[in-house]
């Protein structure tokens, strides 16, 4: 098999020291094909969005700590790359859209600018910044493109302002997308409509895609693979399809049939028995 | 308290007629009203005792300035907000106190909702220090105790502050706040949004067995249909300010009437 765009092995990232150390991830292994759309579900705290900052060393170090393992992007290894490395990866390689877009723009500069930055910083090369700005603002469907440069985030809407994220993130062409949590902070009609842009880049384009989610719901018709965290480990992985109808390990059963389904009104919700779960 | 204060009688608890909620735009250097923003455009509804009405819509249909017209944090423009009988959408503010501890609010983010310098104790025991000043400390101290327990806490997390809380047992913070007085009405304004679904599971169940165990009333405000549709007897679907449909929870999945309601339908996620 060739290399793999992202490979991750035994990784184990420890919050604190003494005997207060929390495993938050703790052994974890996965890869990534370019191309390929990987959903990693489960609840909060359970690592998943310290995996995905591990990635790029995004984390603060202290207080996290990372113990073992190690984290290879394109045959690379992440963990010993150096500070200019990094930064030539951070946003060029891997880009991220986070969970609340109003707190990843930066309220004082307008989206044009912000957008500019982007493309100054990691494609020099690029002659019309302008006509680039333009182009990644009416990628993500942003109407009127142009005229939208001078706006600041708070003139726009949530699902606005994470487009603009998204703008931003594919900029500079990354080969993978980090979405953490994309669309938590976003009405259901609005997490449609960014699901279905994201649908629609990943086909458009050879982007691999790291997504991140609570909810099982969003996995199923979105990632070609799912990986299943709980308690800092991988419980369970396999292909979508697979997963969703047929679950093998109890946490994963029960992510799924806590949420509300249409039409199959329950008496009660489903909750996660944790005890029943090692 | 909370078990004898609702009446099993059923019919109409709360009957909103023909809302309206209009905020003016303001410009100019003497702030003159250039127009205005019809959040709520005569809307009408009931809810009967012990049932729950959900309330759905997009961000802006408005769901949430009816939510807080009812309990007058926003003032009605017009139109009349009927509970047990008694218009309350007019009364003075001194008339209107004994409806604040008949209704009550449930609020979305459990991280701005709880004051982070007060104590739990603090934040649940103080409905019971304005409506009961009466009541000792140490009364006090016991019925926040029992109020925890009820909504699935710890009685010793009393003396601790919100930070320490996670996102699911903060939610249940703010619900305990909402039971601490004679609550018969609660205006659940999206508890379940911020949350995780796996903890969302949990703060449904909960709402829907303390309704059983006191006889509570609902408006159940939500964007995801999905959750509305299970937890609501009867459900209103809200655009630009104004109820565009209104149908039993069963009706509005199997037979939507209304494009906005069959949009907001195929929005939730398909497992």
């Amino acid at each position: 098999m060739s290399t793999p765009l992202l490979h991750v092995e035994n990784l184990g990232i420890h919050f604190g020291v003494g005997g207060d150390v929390v495993k938050a991830v703790d052994g974890i292994s996965f890869s990534m094909q370019p191309g390929e759309t990987l959903a990693v579900v489960g609840e909060s705290g359970s690592g998943k969005s310290v995996t995905a900052l591990a990635l790029t060393q995004l984390l603060a170090m202290p207080p996290a700590r990372i113990v073992s393992g190690k984290i290879e992007f394109e045959g690379r290894d992440v963990l010993r790359a150096n500070d200019r490395e990094l930064r030539a990866l951070r946003g060029k390689q891997i880009a991220y859209i986070f969970q609340e877009p109003s707190s990843s723009l930066n309220p004082v500069f307008t989206i044009g600018y912000q957008i500019r930055e982007v493309i100054e910083l990691h494609r020099p090369d690029v002659d019309d910044v302008e006509r680039e700005i333009v182009s990644a603002l009416d990628r993500v469907g942003i109407r009127e493109p142009a005229k939208r440069l001078g706006d600041y985030p708070h003139q726009l809407s949530g699902g606005m302002q994470q487009r603009v994220m998204i703008a931003m993130a594919l900029a500079c062409q990354p080969k993978l997308l980090v979405a953490d949590e994309p669309t938590t902070a976003l009405d259901v009609t609005i997490q449609k409509q960014i699901m279905d842009l994201l649908k629609e880049l990943k086909k458009s384009s050879n982007m691999a895609i790291l997504l991140i989610t609570h909810n099982f719901g969003l996995v199923s018709d979105f990632a070609d693979r799912v990986v299943v965290m709980f308690r800092g480990k991988i419980v369970e992985t396999g292909p979508t399809a697979e997963v969703l109808l047929n679950p093998q390990h109890p946490y994963t059963r029960a992510l799924i049939e806590c949420v509300p389904k249409l039409g199959q009104k329950q008496r009660r919700l489903k909750v996660i028995d944790y005890a029943g779960i090692k | 308290m909370l078990e004898s204060s609702n009446s099993p009688v059923a019919g109409p608890l709360l009957s909103v007629e023909n809302l309206k909620v209009y905020f003016p735009i303001l410009g100019g250097i003497f702030r003159r009203k250039l127009g205005e923003v019809k959040a709520v455009d005569n809307v009408s509804f009931t809810v009967n005792r012990g049932q729950t009405v959900g309330l759905v819509g997009e961000s802006g249909s408005g769901k949430t300035t009816i939510g807080r017209a009812i309990i007058r944090l926003n003032e009605p423009t017009d139109g009349r907000i009927i509970y047990e009988g008694t218009d309350i959408s007019k009364l003075s503010s001194s008339a209107f106190r004994p409806y604040r501890k008949k209704i009550q609010i449930i609020f979305q983010d459990p991280y701005n909702s709880l004051n982070p310098r007060l104590s739990i104790f603090e934040i649940i025991g103080e409905a019971l220090e304005i409506h009961f000043p009466q009541m000792s400390r140490d009364d006090r101290r016991a019925r926040v105790a029992e109020l925890l327990d009820k909504v699935g806490l710890k009685r010793d997390y009393l003396d601790r502050y919100p930070h320490e809380f996670s996102g699911g047992q903060r939610q249940r913070i703010g619900i305990a706040r909402a039971l601490a007085v004679d609550s018969q009405f609660i205006v659940c304004d999206e508890p379940v949004s911020a949350l995780d679904v796996s903890v969302q599971a949990q703060i449904v169940n909960l709402l829907q067995d303390l309704q059983e165990e006191l006889g509570l009333t609902y408006l159940f405000i939500a964007h995801d249909l999905a959750v509305v549709e299970h937890i609501s007897d009867f459900v209103l679907v809200m655009n630009n300010g104004k109820i565009v449909e209104s149908a039993t929870a069963e009706a509005i999945y199997e037979n939507p009437q209304h494009d906005y309601t069959r949009k907001l339908l195929s929005a939730v996620p398909k497992l």
